[in-house]
C-alpha cells in the first residue's frame, strides 16, 4: 500500500476500468455542461451590463422549440447513462457461479473473514488474483459497509441478514478495505487490507494458516445434535442434508426456496419460518445459542455435503 | 382585515406607522400575529442556528488537517458532524426560506394582508423554538452521535448519547414545518388579491406553494419514523432491530421518503428567490414562465419517488435499485429546465452586479456543478463506488449551501431594505458574496476528488495519502467561515446607521415593492388590483430609475378603483 498523494484510485479489480469508463463520460458530459453554462452566463452579464449598448431589440419570454429542445436532450443524455449504469451495476453485484467463496462478519469495529476451507483471518484477507472471490456478509451489531475503493467495490453489511459482494482482483498488492456506513465511536478505525496474492502463493498462505476444513462445522453439527434428525439413520424424519444446498425445494405452504446461505441461517434460528413440504415444523429453534460465525461454520459443513470444495 | 383611512397615492414620504412601530416591547413581539415580525423572530433565531451548526464544522474540519484527528477524541468528532447535521438541516436550511422570505414576503406578493391562519404561524415559531430547545439540550448534556441520518439499529439500540432527546426535536420541529406547509397552501389559494390570477403568481409564490405540499406531505412520515426509533428504543419493541425481530432497512425506506424530498423543501425556495433576482437584476421578462412553474410542481411529485437511490448498496433490491436510478436521471430534468431559463433570462438584458445578482449568478455556477454530480450518484454503477464518500459530502453541499444558502443570503439581501427599511454596505456586501463563492469551491470542489479516491464519510482518522486534499478543504472551510461572518457585522451595522431604503429600491416589479419600506402592518394601505403580468420590465426601452421613485411598469393601481 503505497501512501503517495493520488488523484485516481488505481484500477485493481476487473470491474474498476468498466466503472471508470463511465465516470469519465460523466465527467466529459458534466464539463461540457458546466463550460456552456458558465460561457453563457459570463457573456451575456458582461454583454448585457446595464447601460452597455448592446441590441435588445425582439427578447422573447418564452420560446417553445429551444425550451422542448433543452428539456429533452438532457433527459435522452440521463437514459444512456441510467442504463450504461444499470447494465454495469448488475454485473458488480451478481457473482459468477464459479467465485470463490469467503464469508465476512462484521462487527464493531473490526472484520472477520473466513475462507472456504475454514481459515480465519481479522481485517485482512488473503485471496488469489485473477479469480472471482464471493462475499457472504453479515453484522453481529450495527449496519457496516465493506468498502474497496480500489476494486470499485462497496456493500452494506446487516445485521440479521446475508448480503453478497464480489470482485475479481488483477494484480497481486495490497489495497485498502474501508467500512463505510457509520457505525459508532471507531468507525473510521474499522480499517483493514485486501492482500491479493498470485494463485500459488495463495495456495501455499492457505496451507500456512489454521486450516480446520469443515470440522469446526461438523463438530457443532454433533455438539448440537443435528444429526439425531437430519441423517439417514434418525427415527424422526427430517430433510436429509447431503445434495441440498443450492437446491429448490418445495415449501408446506405451497411455496418454494432456494437453499442457499439465507434460507439455512433462517432455518436454524426460526425453524418453523419454512417448512420443507412433507415434513412436520417439529425443529427447535437455535437462537441465542449460536454465533454468527458458528451459524458460517454450520453452512460451510451443510455446502460441504453437498458439492466439492472449491479451491482455485 | 383593517386598513387605515385612504391616503394619497404618493409613496414617498413613506408611512413612518410602519410594522415595526406596531408595539416596542418584548411581549410585543413574542405575542404578535404578524407574519413580517414572526419571520423577524424566525430570522434571528435560524441565525443563531447556522452559527452554531457553522461552528461545529469549522471545529471539525479544523480537527480533520491531520489524519490522526489531534484535536478532539471520535466521540467527539462524531457528535460534531451530528449535531451539524441535524442543526443546519432541521433548524436551518429547512425553515431558511420558507420561514424567513415564505412568512414575510409571500402575503405581500399576493397582496394579502397576512396569511391565513396568523396564530398558527406563531405557533409553528414557538413549535420551531421547542424542538430547537430540546436539540440545544441534547448537545449540552452530552451530545448525540447517530449522524443526522439516525440509522438503526445504531441510533434504536447501540449508541449511548441522547437520541431521544435530539429526535423529540426534530420531531417537534417537523409539526412547525407541516403549520408553515399549510398556512402557504391555504393563504395561496384564498388571500389572492384582485387580479392576482394563478398565471400571474410570482415564481417565488409558485415554489413555495410547491415546497409547502412537500411539507405537509413528506414531514409526518418523518414523524412517525423517529417516533418509532423512540419506541424501540425505550420499550425493546423490536421495529429496526433484527435482534428483536425488526428490519434495519424498513428505516432507511421511512427516513429517507421524508428526507430526500427534505432536500427539495431546501431547494425550491431557493429556485423561487432564483427566479425573482434574475429577471429583478435584469430588469427583464423571466423566460419560460410556465416551465419554471411547472417543473417546481414536477419536482415535488417527482422527488416523493426517488427516495430509494440513496440505498443502492444498502442491500435493497436490486431492480428497486433500477428503478429509483431511473426517475432520479428524471428528476434531474425540470432543476436542468429551470438553470437553463435563468441563464435565458440573462439574454438581452440590463444587468447590474448588486449583491443579490451576485450571490445569484453565483448560484447558477454552483447549482450546475451539483446538480451534474447528482448524475454521477443517479448513475448505478458508479454510486456503488462514491456512495458514503466524501463525493456525497461535496455533492449535497454543492447543492444545500452553493444551491440554498447562497440564494437565503442573495433573497436576504434582496428584501432586506423591504425588511429593516435600511440599506446595507454595498462593497462589503459584494465582497462578502465573492469570498463565499471562493471559500465554498475550495471548501468543497477538492471533496469531489478525495470521494472518488474512496475517503468515506464520517471519518475520524484517515489514511495519510488523503491529507493533502484534507487540507485544502480546511483551508477553504476557514475562508467560508470569514465570507459568513462578514454579512453578520455589515447588516446589523445597517440596522442603525444604513441610509434609509425607498419603497423600491432595486427598481423591481412585484407587489412586495408597492408598499413602503418597511411596511404597514397590514402590508397595503388599500387592497392592491393586479392589471399586469409579473415580471412586467419595460421591454427594448430602459432608463435608470431615480432613487425612491416607484417601479415603472402599471403593477398595480395604488389609487384604487
Amino acid at each position: 500500500m503505497d501512501q503517495d498523494f493520488r488523484l485516481w484510485p488505481r484500477q485493481a479489480s476487473e470491474l474498476a476500468p468498466r466503472v471508470d469508463a463511465i465516470y469519465i463520460a460523466l465527467l466529459l458530459m458534466a464539463l461540457v455542461m458546466t463550460v456552456l453554462i458558465f460561457f453563457f452566463v459570463i457573456y451575456f452579464s458582461i454583454k448585457y451590463r446595464r447601460g452597455s449598448k448592446a441590441d435588445r431589440r425582439l427578447s422573447q419570454g418564452s420560446y417553445l422549440p429551444l425550451e422542448l429542445t433543452w428539456s429533452i436532450v438532457p433527459l435522452i443524455v440521463g437514459m444512456v447513462f441510467f442504463v450504461w449504469g444499470a447494465k454495469t451495476y448488475f454485473d458488480q453485484v451478481i457473482a459468477p457461479a464459479r467465485a470463490i467463496d469467503v464469508y465476512v462478519v462484521a462487527r464493531q469495529w473490526m472484520w472477520k473473514l473466513q475462507h472456504s476451507d475454514g481459515t480465519r483471518e481479522i481485517n485482512a484477507l488473503h485471496v488469489p488474483a485473477g479469480y472471482p472471490v464471493k462475499l457472504t456478509m453479515i453484522s453481529e451489531d450495527v449496519i457496516h459497509s465493506f468498502f474497496v475503493p480500489d476494486f470499485r467495490t462497496k456493500q452494506d453489511v446487516l445485521p440479521g441478514r446475508y448480503t453478497t459482494a464480489w470482485f475479481e482482483a488483477k494484480e497481486p498488492g495490497e489495497y485498502h478495505l474501508f467500512c463505510a456506513e457509520y457505525c459508532g465511536t471507531d468507525h473510521s478505525l474499522m480499517r483493514g487490507k485486501v492482500v491479493v496474492l498470485e494463485p500459488a502463493d495463495y495456495q501455499a498462505w492457505l496451507q500456512g494458516g489454521t486450516p480446520e476444513p469443515k470440522s469446526r462445522g461438523e463438530a457443532l453439527f454433533r455438539r448440537y445434535r443435528c444429526y439425531t434428525c437430519h441423517s439417514g439413520e434418525s427415527k424422526v424424519r427430517a430433510p436429509l442434508l447431503e445434495g441440498v444446498f443450492g437446491r429448490t425445494v418445495a415449501l408446506a405452504d405451497g411455496g418454494s426456496a432456494k437453499v442457499d446461505e439465507g434460507y439455512v441461517r433462517e432455518s436454524i434460528l426460526r425453524p418453523k419460518a419454512k417448512v420443507v413440504a412433507g415434513y412436520e415444523p417439529i425443529m427447535p429453534s437455535f437462537e441465542g445459542q449460536l454465533s454468527e460465525e458458528d451459524i458460517v461454520d454450520l453452512i460451510q459443513y451443510i455446502q460441504s455435503l453437498s458439492a466439492p470444495a472449491q479451491t482455485p | 382585515m383593517t386598513t387605515t383611512s385612504p391616503t394619497t397615492p404618493e409613496l414617498s414620504p413613506p408611512s413612518r406607522q410602519t410594522y415595526l412601530d406596531a408595539g416596542y416591547t418584548v411581549r410585543s413581539w413574542l405575542l404578535t400575529k404578524d407574519h413580517k415580525r414572526i419571520a423577524i423572530l424566525y430570522l434571528i433565531s435560524i441565525t443563531l442556528f447556522f452559527f452554531v451548526g457553522g461552528a461545529a464544522a469549522v471545529l471539525f474540519r479544523l480537527d480533520l488537517m491531520t489524519p490522526e484527528g489531534d484535536l478532539v477524541r471520535s466521540e467527539t468528532y462524531n457528535k460534531l458532524f451530528t449535531v451539524h447535521g441535524i442543526v443546519m438541516i432541521f433548524f436551518f436550511l429547512i425553515p431558511s426560506i420558507p420561514a424567513v422570505m415564505g412568512n414575510f414576503i409571500l402575503p405581500m406578493m399576493i397582496g394579502a394582508p397576512d396569511l391565513a391562519f396568523p396564530k398558527l404561524n406563531l405557533l409553528s415559531w414557538y413549535l420551531f423554538m421547542t424542538g430547537g430547545i430540546f436539540a440545544v439540550a441534547a448537545i449540552v448534556l452530552g451530545g448525540v452521535d447517530t449522524g443526522w441520518t439516525f440509522y438503526t439499529p445504531y441510533s434504536s439500540t447501540y449508541s449511548n448519547t441522547n437520541v431521544m432527546l435530539t429526535a423529540v426535536g426534530a420531531f417537534i420541529a417537523g409539526f412547525s414545518s407541516i403549520l408553515t406547509g399549510l398556512n402557504f397552501i391555504v393563504t395561496t389559494h384564498t388571500m389572492r388579491c384582485p387580479g392576482m390570477y394563478w398565471s400571474r403568481l410570482p415564481l417565488f409564490v409558485w415554489s413555495m406553494y410547491a415546497t409547502a405540499i412537500v411539507m405537509v406531505l413528506g414531514t409526518p412520515v418523518l414523524a412517525m419514523a423517529l417516533l418509532l426509533v423512540a419506541v424501540e428504543r425505550g420499550f425493546r419493541i423490536g421495529i429496526f432491530d433484527p435482534a428483536l425481530g425488526g428490519d434495519p432497512i424498513l428505516f432507511q425506506h421511512l427516513f429517507w421518503f421524508y428526507s430526500h424530498p427534505a432536500v427539495y423543501i431546501m431547494v425550491l425556495p431557493a429556485f423561487g428567490v432564483m427566479s425573482e433576482l434574475v429577471p429583478a437584476f435584469s430588469r427583464k421578462r423571466i423566460f419560460g414562465y410556465n416551465f419554471i412553474a411547472y417543473s417546481s410542481l414536477a419536482i415535488a411529485v417527482l422527488g416523493f419517488l426517488v427516495w430509494g437511490h440513496h440505498m443502492f448498496v444498502s442491500g435493497q433490491s436490486v431492480y428497486a435499485g433500477a428503478v429509483f436510478s431511473m426517475l432520479s436521471f428524471m428528476i434531474a430534468v425540470p432543476s436542468a429546465i429551470k438553470v437553463f431559463n435563468w441563464t435565458a433570462t440573462l439574454y438581452k438584458g440590463h444587468i447590474s452586479y448588486d449583491t443579490p445578482m451576485l450571490f445569484a449568478l453565483g448560484f447558477i455556477g454552483l447549482f450546475t456543478v451539483g446538480g451534474l454530480t447528482g448524475l454521477f450518484l443517479a448513475t448505478l454503477a458508479v454510486n456503488v463506488h462514491v456512495h458514503d464518500t466524501y463525493f456525497v459530502v461535496a455533492h449535497f453541499h454543492y447543492i444545500m449551501v452553493g444551491g440554498a444558502v447562497m440564494a437565503y443570503m442573495g433573497g436576504l439581501h434582496y428584501w432586506w431594505p423591504k425588511m429593516t427599511g435600511r440599506m446595507y454596505a454595498e462593497g462589503w456586501a459584494r465582497l462578502s458574496a465573492l469570498i463565499i463563492f471562493l471559500g465554498f469551491n475550495l471548501t468543497f470542489f477538492p471533496q469531489f476528488i478525495l470521494g472518488y479516491q474512496g475517503m468515506p464519510r464520517r471519518y475520524h482518522f484517515y489514511v495519510p495519502e488523503f491529507q493533502v486534499l484534507n487540507v485544502m478543504s480546511s483551508a477553504g472551510a476557514s475562508i467560508l467561515g470569514i465570507g459568513y461572518l462578514i454579512p453578520l457585522v455589515y447588516l446589523l451595522w445597517s440596522l442603525r446607521y444604513g441610509p434609509v431604503a425607498s419603497a423600491n429600491p432595486w427598481g423591481a416589479t412585484g407587489l412586495e415593492w408597492q408598499t413602503p419600506s418597511p411596511p404597514p402592518t397590514e402590508n397595503f394601505l388599500e387592497t392592491p388590483v393586479v392589471t399586469a403580468d409579473p415580471y412586467d420590465y419595460p421591454s427594448e426601452t430602459y432608463a435608470e430609475p431615480e432613487p425612491g421613485a416607484s417601479s415603472p411598469g402599471p403593477r398595480a393601481d395604488l389609487a384604487g378603483v
